[in-house]
């Protein structure tokens, strides 16, 4: 039972760094609105690029939701201590999805009371907040967050809340530490590259296509500095490793560079993709007829993330260090769920790739021909 | 000095979660009952190939999306609150309330997210069998995901399923058949979901009716409403039926809430219901309660001071001795870790003894003020009315409509004060909407989880200022975008169906 139980806990630590990788490669929506005038010269143009991540935004969305729901289910000891704790930081990240979810659909209607360019703004507003605050929050893995957890105080009459944040900042703490910057301009960075990779694949249109590539030259300098230094600074860190016996938190030297050396395989999975990523990049801005970088980039992103991710929680890893109060700290096998619990979330799991199969089947049947500008006029749908 | 939770971040933290839901839901029913009426009319677009079908069907999808935008995105503010402002309410039951919510992501949102690209994208790219499918698919997903968070509502009115475990210090799953499919999530999610057909169908007559006001898309318009009507009046009757299952269920779960909702002080055998003022049904709350004519239902006081006999046999245990019961709980099971961390077995093992034993008033060890364990009854009593009178009044709305449209096809001539109802009923199906939901919550107050959590130990504990601040840019944020989306909403109206 014991070994079911650690096994379930891996899983599920896969399957929620899974959701996250495929999280940070569909921020392309984000990255692609942050973009908006600066691609789309034109009303005809900005309509263009917005129809074009209009058609995805849902996905990024409701991956954000599961992503929740299954971090919910899974460790439920991180949703209540990161969210209750970390407020401002998770409100702020969903105050700007509350607004990205409507603003497509409200921009260009008659009658939406604030005005075709406010929505744009709100597009624009969460392109680039939604990005930079994920990959803070992210970050917060790596370089802790101040939070305390006791569970005792369940008996507390007066004051029974088990999850405590340590400072009134509550997340907003999250930019004292610069290296959570790091992170947040690299997602960033990112996001715009991949955004102007999927433009470049989704809209058939040639003004855009040069100006999505000229862009991809500007952003790719920042996004390989901020990146590359975060991983070197955060492969030459102490770590928050768990002693597996008596699941006390110690520091460790050079804790995740040695978790890439314990597991080959995620030192490989992360090559690959920092490859992927770097090959459809390179590739987009070197040779102008070439529009498949977003698949390139995308899949090395989804890789790069979830070997990041699972360093960050597997080999008697803490993945939510706590500044405040070590022993506090969230590691897989303390936040996680009961085994019954996750062995029943294993088998509804199973439905995952029958998910991913009709998605795949529902976009190919839409996105067979790219964007035109013809189309959207026609369209009556059109945002 | 021993720290307090301040009663305002309590209130607070509610005020705002009522403020998110109820917008939300302000969004959802019309979501789920537009999918079964545009479903329908793209059916029968596909079966007979009549483009006016298409065109019928196709201005009802517009409408849908606009709502449906606002609709997600004043959830996903839902889902995340739990972790924000109930954090310790997610800890002590997480392990068996995250799964629905997880599978509702998986199972639901994606399917919507997905078919209601190909809805609104496909028309010229997909066949028109894919399309169809489609259309009803994004329908679909929208039900499964109400039965998926209905599901996790349930739970919390009627907490199945689950052990608590003094070494997690939380409750765990040890049944998810009993979680997915207890008797009162299948009853709740028949009488939500239904009564949202009942607000989709009363949305489709309102606008109709509004055209033919306005002598305009007349064809269009009688339709629609024929539609509207069958699907509403099978929808009424439902919702109704489901709603008297679910008064028997909240008799034997959640009496408060029963007694609250009659504003019953004092029960009795043979108890007469209450329609409004002096004006009564002899015996009928004992038959809609208990089944029976000869069936004791307990008011207000009776709860409180305990005493009468339960279904079971058992002599109800007053409101004192619960919460003693409950302070025994919290006792034991702080002796039980004290027990645990000095290997002292013998005293471990009695204490889980102890509370075990208490574990059915947990909660009510955290309960400070017995006045916080009676829901606001007149709140209660006025929402219950209303929301019965209309759904009985809808009844009648659809009844009389589809004879109408039935007994003359479609050329039925209607009353222009018969129009105007149909325009001034989209009002109170919100309102009836609203007032069903305020039943279901307010009537479980003080519990998040009836007897085992109550709101005061379930929060985050953040500054009250906090709170405060995000309630005041949720009121604001969402009352704009409110306002926006009925503009948008009133516009596309105005403008109609597209042209042939």
């Amino acid at each position: 039972m014991e070994s079911t139980y650690i096994f379930l806990q891996h899983y599920w630590w896969f399957i929620v760094s899974l959701l996250g990788a495929i999280l940070v490669f569909l921020l392309f929506v984000q990255g692609g609105n942050s973009l908006i005038y600066r691609i789309g010269q034109t009303e005809e143009e900005r309509k263009i690029l917005i129809n074009s991540t209009g058609r995805k935004w849902e996905f990024t969305f409701t991956t954000l939701v599961t992503f929740g729901g299954a971090f919910f289910a899974s460790f439920p000891l991180f949703y209540s201590t990161s969210f209750g704790g970390a407020y401002w930081l998770w409100m702020i990240i969903l105050f700007t999805f509350v607004l990205q979810a409507v603003s497509y659909e409200f921009q260009s209607k008659i009658g939406n009371l604030l005005g075709r360019s406010t929505y744009r703004y709100f597009l624009m507003l969460n392109g680039v907040m939604g990005p930079l605050l994920l990959g803070m929050a992210v970050s917060t893995f790596f370089y802790g967050a101040n939070f305390e957890v006791t569970k005792d105080n369940l008996t507390e009459l007066g004051m029974p809340v088990i999850s405590t944040w340590s400072n009134g900042w509550h997340g907003l703490d999250a930019f004292a530490e610069p290296w959570n910057l790091v992170l947040g301009m690299a997602v960033f960075f990112l996001a715009r590259l991949l955004g102007g990779m999927y433009f470049i694949n989704n809209i058939d249109n040639e003004a855009i296509n040069t100006r999505c590539r000229r862009q991809l030259i500007s952003d790719a300098a920042p996004f390989l500095m901020f990146f590359l230094a975060y991983v070197i600074r955060t492969l030459l860190k102490d770590g928050f490793a768990v002693n597996p016996e008596t699941q006390t938190i110690v520091m460790e030297p050079y804790k995740y560079f040695n978790n890439f050396v314990d597991m080959p395989y995620l030192l490989v999975l992360f090559l690959i993709g920092v490859v992927c990523v770097l090959y459809g990049l390179g590739k987009s801005i070197l040779v102008s007829t070439y529009n498949k970088g977003i698949w390139f980039s995308g899949v090395g992103t989804v890789l790069t993330v979830l070997s990041l991710l699972l360093v960050a929680g597997y080999n008697n890893t803490a993945y939510y260090p706590s500044l405040a109060d070590m022993q506090s700290s969230l590691t897989i096998s303390n936040s996680c769920s009961s085994l019954f619990t996750l062995k029943t979330m294993a088998y509804v799991s199973i439905l995952v790739p029958f998910v991913l199969a009709y998605i795949f089947y529902a976009w190919r049947a839409i996105d067979r021909k790219s964007i035109t500008a013809d189309e959207i006029k026609n369209d009556d749908h059109a945002y | 000095m021993i720290e307090a939770i301040d009663t305002s971040l309590i209130d607070w933290s509610r005020a705002q979660f009522a403020l998110t839901a109820m917008y939300h839901w302000l969004f959802v029913p019309l979501t789920l009952g537009l999918a079964v009426i545009m479903g329908t009319m793209e059916t029968v677009y596909y079966r007979t190939g009549n483009e006016f079908w298409k065109r019928t069907a196709k201005f009802w999808m517009k409408l849908f999306g606009i709502n449906f935008a606002i609709g997600v995105a004043t959830g996903l503010i839902l889902e995340f609150q739990f972790g924000t402002n109930w954090s310790n309410y997610s800890w002590f039951v997480g392990d068996i309330f995250g799964a629905p919510l997880a599978i509702e992501g998986i199972l639901a949102f994606f399917m919507e997210a997905t078919f209601i690209a190909v809805m609104f994208f496909g028309w010229e790219k997909v066949s028109r069998k894919f399309h169809l499918a489609s259309t009803w698919l994004t329908g679909l997903g929208a039900t499964i995901s109400a039965w998926w968070i209905l599901v996790a509502n349930s739970w919390m009115q009627y907490p199945v399923g689950m052990e608590f475990n003094p070494d997690t210090m939380r409750n765990e799953m040890v049944d998810f058949m009993s979680v997915a499919f207890s008797p009162v999530a299948v009853v709740k999610f028949f009488h939500t979901v239904l009564s949202s057909w009942v607000l989709g169908a009363v949305f489709v007559i309102g606008v109709s009716c509004w055209y033919l006001i306005k002598k305009r898309e007349n064809e269009f318009a009688k339709a629609s409403i024929k539609v509207a009507s069958a699907v509403g009046l099978f929808a009424s009757i439902v919702t109704a039926a489901t709603g008297d299952q679910s008064a028997y269920q909240v008799a034997q779960v959640q009496p408060m809430k029963l007694a609250s909702m009659e504003a019953l002080y004092d029960g009795s055998s043979h108890a007469p219901l209450t329609v409004v003022g002096p004006v009564e049904i002899p015996e009928m709350l004992s038959v809609l309660a208990t089944h029976s004519t000869e069936g004791f239902v307990p008011g207000i006081n009776d709860i409180i001071k305990g005493g009468y006999q339960l279904s079971d046999g058992t002599q109800a245990l007053s409101v004192d001795e619960k919460i003693e019961r409950g302070k025994m709980a919290i006792k034991a099971l702080a002796d039980y870790r004290k027990a645990k961390k000095e290997g002292d077995l013998s005293s471990m093992e009695t204490s889980l003894g102890v509370l075990n034993e208490n574990m059915p008033y947990f909660g009510y060890g955290y309960i400070k003020d017995t006045s916080t364990l009676v829901p606001n009854v007149n709140l209660m009593f006025w929402s219950f009315r209303v929301m019965v009178g209309l759904g009985v009044y809808f009844i009648v709305l659809f009844a009389l409509l589809l004879f109408l449209t039935w007994k003359k096809t479609c050329n039925v001539d209607y009353h222009k004060w018969l129009l105007w109802i149909g325009v001034l009923s989209i009002p109170m199906a919100y309102i009836a909407s609203q007032a069903g939901w305020i039943v279901a919550e307010v009537g479980r107050q003080p519990w998040t989880i009836q007897d085992m959590l109550p709101v005061d130990a379930a929060i985050s504990k953040l500054e009250t200022g906090s709170v405060q601040t995000t309630f005041f840019i949720f009121l604001i944020m969402f009352t704009v975008l409110l306002v926006a989306e009925i503009g948008i909403m009133l516009k596309a109206i105005k403008k109609g169906p597209e042209e042939k």
